[in-house]
């Protein structure tokens, strides 16, 4: 589905290199040529808006690294230093701290999206897969990112989430010192996490080559979930794919300005404003709100082990969603009954991130239960079902007629 | 299908209706502080430099007795979008600190403070500070933005719109002149001090303000009330000195977002009429 290699550069040390690197070939037909299905709605840009963000997130990350320090001693002053002394640091801090909730605000768009238009089926299953490793690399590099703030709430999430490997029989104790590199959450901690941090992100962009790639070997889902079959059904990437993603991504960076610049204490945990005191326990250890919903299904389960199983299935499940759903449908347009089962998917996910918030107890764990047992059972009861039970509606024969029908 | 929307709309309001209940029984936990006016808030907020004068005086004469700032330098008095000190008066005040320092043969000594000196801590150190109230009075630096009271369901969301970001200067605010006899049920360990605002009421601190401790130049009421506004209102720029320079810039990327998305919109119009 890559593009037709009709490049033929004009310039004669552009046909040099080309003869011996065609690189200006593979940009020409993955960017310019690429077809993409011609009823994508904005929903589908947000594979762009993603890449910019991560974008965003190493430039001002890069910054950030030349004045941060990584040593207890020093981190949340230096952090400090950043916001008061370093010109514009205030505006880096800010705008690497809220990239980090727009990049996951647009990550989990953009999974909810591929689970409505049945994106991760044949053919897409990797494409799939390699987004959910891009999804896990994110939450491990955001949670170590938080961490190096080092205020009350880094060292209390980094003291929480470590402490979960502690769960494991047998070699969970040792596995949590090694981890800390000492018998406590310290500057080796710290140190590692610094380094961790940095180097994920590089990870991330090698494993979104790999996600684009796939891609461009299958080619986009789109909104009817049917394959494009004619040139009719398609539209080059530029200019049309290129103009939509950026009006979108405008819009987008409206959003991410309006936190950066007029709201930026909205999401940030006062607690972490307050310098690293081991003895001191905040009143309550909460999570950045894109982990809440995992840090809800955790916290229902009563027993700590099969809490940290549970946790990690949540994540774990998403791999497996090509084969658990048995649906030859894709599109959610076309399936009536899951459509209701997947808004009541998106309705507990938000209820379990709500209740990530709240203490562990009374009405609070008879919801966590009820939503993580609703998590669960949409992946592995629900959707392995309704492919068999569920009637479907037609599918159009073609995009083009799909589009032409709706305007009709 | 329309058996399950009901269905999907009952769900969705036990969902609504179990956010807000839990909302408003977390409240009798800490008592929401009143909303005041901060010059500073908003979307075209500014500090007010007579106030952050006011503030910085008292933190001067009663706070700093306790609290450090150790983050601040002297010469931050004299950055724009603060109290707007001059450069002269911000030095002033720095020659009247006295600074451990070492002389050139390594031997302990005071000097008057400078213009790149942080402000001196009022205790030796962490311990010390410790002896005087049972718990060591935390640094002013951050302390705006590291006080807060949760807004719950479903205000928080509507302070996403209305850019409410004053939390934390309503709670110091309230915190400061909240102190109150503790009522007969509550029983005050020996040297607590029970405060309306402060969560759990018992509060190391005792009350720090009284009307007429601090005269002020600019003829300003010497109330304590005044005063607590003023001091919180310093201890604000304190945690976010660059808010003004936040908020101007923040608006001139507004306006170039909106004009830009509109371009790309009717760009975006124009390409794709060939096809629709």
């Amino acid at each position: 589905m890559s593009g037709h290699s009709t490049y033929q550069p004009t310039n004669r040390a552009l046909q040099w290199l080309e003869k011996r690197l065609p690189i200006g070939g593979l940009v020409h037909s993955s960017l310019i040529t690429y077809p993409t299905p011609r009823n994508l709605n904005y929903w589908w840009t947000f594979g762009g808006i993603l890449s910019f963000m991560l974008g965003v997130q190493i430039i001002t990350g890069i910054v950030l690294a030349m004045h941060y320090t990584p040593h207890v001693d020093f981190a949340f002053r230096s952090v400090e230093a950043i916001m008061r002394d370093v010109n514009f640091g205030w505006l880096l801090r800010y705008l690497h701290a809220y990239g980090a909730s727009m990049f996951f605000l647009a990550v989990y768009i953009h999974m909810l999206r591929g689970m409505y238009y049945g994106s991760y089926k044949e053919p897409r299953e990797v494409l799939w897969i390699l987004g959910v490793i891009i999804y896990l690399l994110m939450m491990a590099t955001g949670f170590m990112g938080y961490v190096l703030v080092w205020g009350q709430m880094s060292f209390w999430a980094a003291t929480v989430i470590t402490n979960l490997f502690s769960a494991i029989p047998g070699v969970g104790e040792p596995l949590v010192t090694w981890l800390w590199g000492g018998y406590a959450v310290g500057n080796p901690t710290l140190n590692r996490f610094y380094s961790l941090h940095y180097l994920l992100p590089f990870a991330i962009a090698g494993v979104v080559v790999l996600h684009v790639w796939a891609l461009h070997v299958t080619g986009q889902n789109n909104p009817a979930g049917i394959e494009p079959k004619s040139d009719k059904d398609t539209v080059p990437f530029t200019p049309y794919a290129t103009v939509k993603d950026g009006f979108f991504l405008v819009c987008f960076c409206i959003v991410f300005a309006w936190f950066v610049f007029y709201i930026p204490g909205y999401l940030l945990n006062g607690d972490n404003y307050i310098p690293v005191n081991p003895a001191v326990t905040p009143a309550e250890i909460v999570p950045e709100w894109y982990y809440l919903p995992f840090y809800a299904i955790l916290r229902s389960i009563p027993n700590k082990l099969l809490g940290v199983i549970a946790l990690f299935s949540s994540i774990g499940i998403l791999a497996f969603l090509p084969w658990l759903d048995t649906s030859k449908v894709r599109s959610a347009r076309y399936r009536p009954v899951f459509r209701q089962f997947f808004w009541l998917f998106v309705i507990a996910g938000i209820g379990l991130g709500w209740l990530g918030t709240k203490p562990p107890e009374g009405i609070y764990v008879i919801l966590a239960r009820i939503f993580t047992f609703y998590y669960f059972a949409f992946f592995l009861i629900v959707l392995p079902l309704l492919g068999i039970f569920e009637k479907t509606k037609p599918l159009p024969n073609s995009i083009s007629e799909s589009v032409l029908g709706a305007k009709a | 299908m329309n058996i399950q929307r009901p269905i999907f709309a009952l769900v969705l309001a036990v969902s609504l209706a179990a956010m807000a209940w839990p909302a408003s029984a977390q409240l009798t936990e800490q008592i929401p502080p009143p909303r005041q006016k901060w010059s500073f808030a908003g979307p075209f907020g500014k500090y007010d430099e007579a106030q952050l004068q006011r503030g910085f005086k008292i933190y001067r004469e009663v706070c700093a007795n306790c609290h450090s700032m150790e983050m601040l330098s002297f010469r931050n008095l004299a950055d724009p979008g603060g109290p707007g000190f001059s450069e002269a008066q911000a030095e002033a005040v720095a020659s009247e600190y006295k600074i451990k320092d070492l002389d050139d043969l390594g031997n302990p000594i005071e000097r008057a403070g400078r213009l790149a000196d942080h402000f001196p801590s009022p205790f030796a150190n962490e311990l010390a500070a410790k002896a005087t109230y049972g718990v060591a009075p935390p640094d002013m630096s951050t302390l705006a933005k590291a006080r807060s009271y949760s807004r719950g369901f479903p205000l928080f969301v509507f302070d996403m719109v209305t850019q409410y970001q004053e939390q934390g200067p309503d709670y110091i605010a309230a915190y400061i002149n909240g102190y109150k006899d503790a009522p007969n049920s509550f029983v005050l360990p020996e040297g607590g001090n029970y405060n309306e605002y402060f969560p759990g009421h018992n509060t190391a601190m005792p009350p720090p303000l009284q009307d007429g401790q601090v005269t002020y130049d600019d003829g300003s009421p010497q109330t304590a009330q005044q005063y607590g506004k003023d001091v919180t209102a310093f201890l604000m720029w304190a945690a976010e000195p660059h808010l003004d320079a936040r908020k101007r810039i923040g608006f001139q990327v507004m306006i170039f977002l909106i004009v830009l998305a509109g371009l790309m919109y009717f760009t975006k119009k124009k390409v794709w009429s060939a096809v629709h």
